[in-house]
């Protein structure tokens, strides 16, 4: 266990300065994968190596400036212009050092990088400006921006992008990954325990980089599997002359469905699918509570919420607006 | 003769240090400039979801607030020591090549003009805001930077800037190999080269191996986003991780590029005022020019997140960490100097070790990327930020600060204020932890880099407040040495010759040295000419007036008319007209042509 004491130092030292307790949901130092276990690991081993480094060396330097200052009267120093074995010493040393170093980080590697095992529940990640799309090959479902996993099964996501470059990443799960188009990325990592995990895009991706945002959502086996069973279905058709049936309308109306999925209502693939969009707890890349208002804050300026999103704003009546909310949260 | 005072002889001098001053104040304008850029992006990133700027506006902050620190205020201040201190160091009259010395000084004024007036010529290109400044990160990752996904002229700014930022530092990078090659002083053999100039050869050879990579990088930028060619293009058959690797193989020397003139310095003024000799200095040499070498071997670590494979990951991250292993030789060889001196507490000296002591965090914290899972959780988040502030602020920037101190009598003939020197030291030293040491706590607790808001839920409100409170230290630090800078000028202590007692040829002349440097070229006897060494007198003072005519080249103007084709060559893709670029040319071809024949002057 020595190993995570470090990792608690530098925790208790992030708080103290912070000054709050947190949480820190996005904390690299809190890990809840054999993945981020792994990394938290090593570089806990770095960091112990860099800290002696550091205190040695600093102590060093500021014990030699006032030692040796200068003092009234005090004779010319002797002109030393080096000393052989003092420079192989020193050339050693911090060799030594960095092979304590090397050796557990190229294990590591070899390790956090090893193929998915069989078995493993693959998912496709598919990054956007500024959303996250996941397909689940296996099950049937395709989603945005939060990732529903089942806890203690190891999940191979497979990477690209439909546009730039994005990195991938939810520090208390895994490191992050750039996702790269034209290439296909993976990170293979097992949940320990349920919960919500934060994350967000880490490479700059345009203007609204910082409001790429994503969720990963570790489920028990029992209640992922429901979530994917009614993931997998089409939503319920809304009841004829219901104030969902008139949203639906508008959302047809209103042209949504050049953009967005709806399984039987809508085949748009610019946008993220919104089959089961009133399933999620957020919208808008993570942004914004998936609640009725700021849903409405959202179609009517998503300019507002995410500079430089292709979603134009539509002029959505009010009359309409409160009936396409309460379709998109009828989408179950 | 060429015209001594007035304008017109600052435009068309070819005197080194008139050419070094220049070089001094227009890139610590470019500083000053970098830091506001800075104190924005800090003040926006104050408070969670804050909405002092935009969010095009921020991204074109950072991005500018990179391109300018590096390309326009680090590298163009080391350029100011190298073209002021280095042919006194070695004895020589002047560079090699006056002419295209002043040409180098002149690209890079006008490159930084091009580059900064995208802050207010929006209207021209109707962007419908003021600012069309570039906004792709300073690391300027394609595929982002293609036309599909950045239509406007910001990218534009960018990519043509450096292309003419590029040809300032490859001709000052040529000039300085053959300067210190070729113009030494009689008896100043390459052991014997104070280990500043030492630095600046190795400097100048990165610079002319590194900015091709990145010239290369720039100009299949340039045909993706003007001739519809598809290099970095994933669905046409590119790759936009080709960009990466041209960037870093030229961005990682580029860090040396940074790093090792105030590495020289510092080697320079420990000795000095330590009264000792530097500690083991053909190692200190050595492991420069192996800094140098290496740091050809390691640019993927920049890289470990692309997913490039355990092998590559292992292999870069090895020669990672051995490029530590020189680096801390340096350390422990300053440190030694140090030992047993009689330590003079000047400014400069204070600087020199706030440089030792910050770049030893930067160092550190730096093996942590190289270690490739622990960089995975680490870069493009606030960590690497702390980390690259610690390596370029406590670093390059301390560095400086430490040759401005010690130069600027010999650059002036007046000393800097101490008192104010040391209040500058302590606002800049306190600011800059307080500014970058909460940045790996907020790294390590997931706030990730070039975001302009970030959600209050992470937990890092406190520490951000923290960094920008840091930050508006340095910004008052740089007041009181701007206040310091005017001060001096009439009421600086006079320097004399040699302030410091220092050793090297520089202090043999006066303060500022006449025109043609020296009265008659030293002989030099030893790595210390102006010190008693073991087996050799100091140095004999020279004569006060030359004993013979010397002769000074006359100045041109014609490096200035070359280097003004070049904005006028990068207006004509920025605008899509061609008969501008006719002009360019024309200005260019007349500018050579009468480079070229103009008569010597005797």
């Amino acid at each position: 266990m020595s190993l995570y004491r470090s990792r608690r130092w530098l925790t208790v030292a992030a708080l103290t300065l912070s000054g709050c307790g947190g949480p820190f949901p996005q904390s690299t130092l809190a890990p809840a994968s054999g993945y981020a276990r792994e990394i938290d690991g090593l570089f806990g081993t770095v960091f112990k190596l860099m800290m002696l480094v550091f205190v040695v060396v600093e102590v060093l330097l500021l014990y030699t400036i006032i030692r040796h200052r200068h003092r009234p009267g005090a004779a010319e120093p002797r002109p030393t212009h080096g000393h052989t074995v003092l420079e192989i010493a020193w050339t050693i040393a911090p060799a030594l050092i960095l092979v304590f170093v090397a050796v557990p980080t190229i294990q590591t590697i070899f390790k956090t990088q090893a193929p998915a095992p069989a078995g493993a529940l693959t998912i496709q990640v598919i990054a956007h400006q500024w959303w996250w799309e996941y397909k689940y090959p296996d099950l049937g479902v395709v989603t945005a921006n939060e990732l529903h996993v089942p806890v203690g099964r190891t999940v191979d996501l497979e990477m690209t992008s439909a546009d730039v470059i994005h990195s991938f990443w939810a520090p208390r799960l895994f490191g992050k990954r750039d996702v790269i188009p034209g290439h296909t990325n993976h990170i293979v990592f097992a949940a320990e325990s349920i919960g919500e995990y934060m994350g967000q895009c880490v490479e700059f991706c345009g203007a609204s980089h910082a409001n790429m945002r994503l969720r990963v959502l570790v489920d028990s086996d029992t209640a992922f599997t429901a979530w994917a069973v009614s993931q997998a279905r089409a939503p319920r058709a809304p009841a004829k002359n219901s104030v969902e049936q008139r949203g639906q309308d508008a959302f047809r109306r209103y042209g949504c469905t050049g953009c967005h999925t709806v399984v039987g209502v809508a085949t748009g693939i610019i946008g993220p699918n919104l089959t089961h969009v009133g399933s999620r707890t957020t919208i808008a890349g993570g942004m914004l509570p998936s609640a009725a208002a700021m849903i409405e804050k959202w179609i009517e300026n998503p300019q507002a919420v995410k500079p430089g999103a292709l979603m134009p704003r539509m002029g959505v009546k009010p009359d309409d607006l409160t009936a396409l909310v309460a379709y998109l949260q009828s989408l179950k | 003769m060429s015209e001594t005072r007035g304008w017109r002889s600052w435009v068309s001098t070819t005197d080194h240090k008139r050419i070094g001053q220049l070089y001094f104040y227009t890139a610590f304008a470019f500083f000053l400039i970098g830091g506001l850029e800075a104190l924005l992006i800090r003040i926006q990133l104050a408070k969670p979801e804050n909405s002092f700027v935009s969010a095009e506006t921020y991204n074109q902050l950072f991005t500018m607030h990179g391109t300018t620190m590096i390309f326009l205020a680090l590298m163009p201040l080391s350029a100011a020591f190298f073209n002021y201190i280095v042919p006194l160091q070695i004895g020589a009259r002047d560079v090699a090549f006056p002419r295209l010395n002043a040409f180098s000084y002149w690209v890079f004024l006008l490159g930084g003009l091009f580059l900064n007036s995208s802050w207010f010529v929006g209207p021209l290109f109707h962007a419908g805001s003021l600012n069309v400044a570039p906004d792709g990160g300073w690391v300027g990752d394609a595929n982002l930077t293609e036309r599909q996904f950045s239509p406007g002229v910001n990218i534009d700014f960018w990519m043509l800037g450096l292309q003419i930022l590029g040809i300032s530092s490859l001709a000052a990078g040529f000039n300085f190999v053959v300067t210190i090659l070729n113009l030494r002083a009689p008896g100043l053999k390459m052991m014997r080269l104070p280990v500043f100039s030492w630095m600046t050869l190795v400097t100048s050879f990165l610079i002319i191996t590194a900015f091709p990579v990145i010239t290369v990088g720039l100009v299949l930028l340039m045909f993706d986003r003007f001739f519809g060619t598809h290099f970095y293009v994933a669905s046409a058959g590119g790759d936009p991780v080709l960009w990466q690797h041209l960037f870093w193989l030229f961005g990682h020397p580029e860090v040396y590029i940074l790093i090792l003139p105030a590495m020289g310095i510092v080697s320079e003024v420990l000795p000095t005022f330590a009264r000792k000799p530097l500690f083991g200095y053909t190692v200190v040499v050595y492991s420069g020019v192996l800094i140098g070498f290496m740091g050809w071997g390691v640019w993927s670590h920049h890289m470990f997140a692309v997913g490039l494979g355990p092998v590559a990951d292992s292999v870069f991250s090895a020669t990672t960490m051995l490029i530590a292993i020189p680096t801390g030789v340096k350390i422990f060889n300053w440190i030694a100097t140090l030992w047993g001196g009689q330590i003079r507490g000047s400014t400069a000296l204070y600087f020199a070790v706030g440089f030792i002591a910050m770049f030893i965090i930067g160092g550190l914290s730096g093996v942590s990327h190289a270690v490739p899972p622990a960089d995975l959780q680490q870069t493009d988040t606030y960590y690497i930020v702390a980390h690259i502030h610690y390596v370029l602020f406590g670093g390059t920037v301390l560095g400086l600060f430490s040759g401005i101190y010690y130069w600027w009598p010999k650059m002036t003939g007046r000393l800097l204020s101490e008192p104010l020197g040391k209040l500058h030291f302590w606002l800049t030293f306190v600011g800059m932890n307080l500014a970058f040491f909460p940045m790996h706590f907020i790294g390590l607790l997931g706030m990730p880099r070039r975001i302009y808001t970030y959600s209050p839920d992470l937990g890092v409100a406190k520490l951000n407040l923290l960094s920008t409170v840091g930050a508006l230290i340095i910004g008052i630090s740089a007041l009181v040495f701007v206040f310091n800078l005017w001060r001096t000028r009439r009421h600086g202590a006079v320097a004399g010759n040699d302030p410091w007692q220092g050793a090297t040829l520089e202090w043999a002349t006066t303060s500022p040295p006449p025109v043609y440097n020296f009265t008659v070229i030293p002989t030099v006897e030893s790595r210390l000419p102006l010190w008693r060494g073991e087996h050799h007198a100091p140095m004999a003072p020279l004569p006060a007036t030359p004993p013979q005519p010397i002769h000074v080249p006359g100045g041109s103007w014609w490096p200035f008319v070359t280097a003004c084709g070049l904005p006028v060559l990068a207006l004509a893709p920025l605008t899509h007209t061609l008969w501008i670029a006719f002009v360019g040319v024309a200005i260019l071809l007349i500018g050579i042509y009468r480079w070229a024949f103009e008569p010597f002057e005797v």
